[in-house]
């Protein structure tokens, strides 16, 4: 592997916060609000008249811990792939960046690392929100940045990857239909895995986002010891997935 | 020390020779067009430069260093201005001047913003966001933020191609004044009178390949001579003055409705009709005379 320099990776990232200094109100508005109308609807709805509770936590309290998993997908996953597609191809970003001294391996850090972070900070907004709804305060919520910005990463190298490797933007429409929605719905954010028929729960295990949840969970209620082995996968999850972006964006951005 | 030196560069795109030998040599200190139609190699040259592109075949220099191997290091001093305008236009001026000037390393940042935006004379629009500005000004960002960290090397792709005359003007200014500060500047373009007005030296460029170098007023008299004729008559009229001209030997072809006579000073007495519209002979000539293609 060639040497990454800080510089590069840096820079990549202030181009990023630059950008977002343009839209942060938009987008800090829409993730602070929409867990809380997640909560109304189903944790207040649902919660109140058909659920009271899962495995002894309140229903609101399961939906909105659960919700950070949600948060982080779709402020890494999402944005990954139509932001790469967009730099790429339409506005030409990734050109000028790379006529600079920077490599595609810097060029994705810098992105994955910016989305990560931001996606760390956007996952514990449904947490705030849900404390808002009575969740007791626990020491181990301040992991659950640490633990959304490592999903984040897995998740940004994916969505640059798939960016990296479709030909027509409306690809990504497979994608959403067929991973992310999936992962989303079989996470254990608005219902518990356990539940399901086995083959559904072994996908669920298979599933970061599932990892994420429980990882939030125990944040908030307690830590189990395999709780290391799942953070743990989604440390090599993210490795993975940060080497296959760079791989995918290499062949699509070096003629 | 040449500034960039290729030697026997092949680089193909599925069964397309996009560069085929390039043999390539710019001084230091010069300003070189690169001429050719649409095609012809520029674009591929200049990202084989940047190692955007890698070569199948040959041997790549720039500044001293070995492409792609030390293509970083060369990057690092070379500056680059696309085709295409690819400024973050929801940021602002001076924003978009010091991310590239992070790229780039720049120790100083608001000096290398301050010294850009006097060269693009924008100082006065730091603040504003790209997307306010005209599309002169956004043309001169786009130089402007080429240059941020003083490279010893500026690669220009077609700068101004889709311009309007006056923004054309613009950016010829602010290139001229480059050169005068003895930058090296490699410079793809199409426009003759760009290459003609800019350039101390012509490559040009046809399938992938130098087909002749030299200065422009050189190139000029040795493969198109001092004037040519452009004579608008009935075919029949047309035909008959070819055949004259193909007979004394001079280089002719149709554009149009005329017949171009190439070197028409040379011409015998009588051949080139008095209603002939005659001109000084220039690039455009010597490349449809050496390949049979036109530029534009």
């Amino acid at each position: 592997m060639r040497r990454i320099e800080p510089a590069a990776v840096l820079g990549v990232m202030s181009r990023e916060v630059a950008n977002f200094r343009t839209f942060w109100r938009s987008t800090t508005f829409s993730s602070l609000i929409e867990p809380m109308i997640y909560l109304l609807a189903f944790g207040l709805g649902l919660g109140t008249t058909l659920v009271s509770g899962v495995d002894g936590i309140d229903y609101v309290q399961f939906v909105g811990t659960g919700m950070v998993a949600t948060a982080v997908v779709f402020s890494s996953a999402l944005p990954a792939m139509f932001g790469t597609f967009v730099k790429h191809r339409f506005q030409r970003t990734y050109d000028a960046i790379l006529a600079a001294p920077v490599d595609v391996e810097e060029l994705v850090s810098g992105e994955m690392l910016w989305i990560g972070l931001r996606a760390g900070v956007f996952g514990t907004f449904p947490l705030l929100v849900t404390i808002g709804f009575g969740l007791d305060p626990a020491p181990g919520m301040v992991l659950v940045p640490f633990f959304s910005l490592i999903t984040a990463l897995a998740f940004a190298g994916f969505g640059i990857a798939v960016a990296g490797s479709v030909a027509k933007i409306d690809q990504f429409n497979y994608i959403t239909t067929l991973v992310i929605t999936p992962m989303f719905l079989l996470a254990g954010t608005f219902f518990p895995i356990d539940q399901l028929p086995e083959w559904a729960q072994v996908l669920s295990q298979l599933n970061p986002l599932h990892q994420l949840v429980v990882l939030v969970r125990d944040a908030c209620f307690g830590f189990e010891w395999t709780d290391l082995l799942r953070l743990a996968g989604l440390v090599v999850l993210a490795f993975a997935m940060w080497r296959l972006a760079i791989s995918r964006l290499t062949r699509r951005l070096i003629d | 020390m040449a500034a960039i030196e290729l030697e026997g560069v092949v680089k193909t795109f599925g069964p397309i020779r996009a560069v085929d030998g390039l043999d390539l040599i710019v001084p230091e200190g010069i300003c070189l067009g690169l001429l050719g139609p649409n095609g012809a190699g520029k674009s591929t040259t200049m990202r084989l430069l940047t190692s955007q592109a890698i070569a199948d075949e040959g041997r790549l220099r720039a500044l001293g260093y070995e492409l792609p191997r030390e293509s970083k290091e060369a990057r690092a001093r070379m500056g680059v201005v696309p085709q295409l305008d690819n400024l973050d236009i929801d940021v602002t001026v001076e924003e978009n001047l010091k991310v590239f000037a992070r790229l780039y390393r720049v120790e100083d940042l608001n000096e290398a913003v301050d010294r850009a935006l006097a060269l693009a004379r924008l100082a006065d629009r730091r603040h504003d966001a790209v997307d306010e500005l005209s599309g002169g000004m956004r043309r001169r960002l786009l130089v402007a933020r080429g240059l941020v960290h003083r490279p010893k090397l500026v690669l220009l792709d077609e700068p101004t191609v889709g311009l309007d005359p006056q923004i054309r003007a613009e950016i010829w200014t602010l290139i001229e004044d480059l050169r005068a500060a003895g930058t090296t500047i490699l410079m793809s373009t199409h426009y003759i009178e760009e290459a003609e007005r800019l350039a101390d030296e012509v490559a040009l460029m046809a399938q992938g390949r130098v087909i002749a170098r030299g200065r422009p007023g050189e190139l000029i008299a040795e493969h198109a001579g001092r004037r040519t004729a452009e004579y608008y008559a009935p075919p029949e009229r047309r035909a008959e003055v070819r055949s004259a001209a193909v007979a004394a030997g001079l280089q002719v072809r149709s554009a149009g409705p005329a017949l171009v006579i190439v070197g028409c000073e040379r011409a015998p007495d009588g051949l080139v009709p008095d209603d002939a519209i005659t001109r000084p002979s220039s690039l455009e000539d010597v490349f449809v005379n050496l390949t049979g293609e036109e530029l534009e």
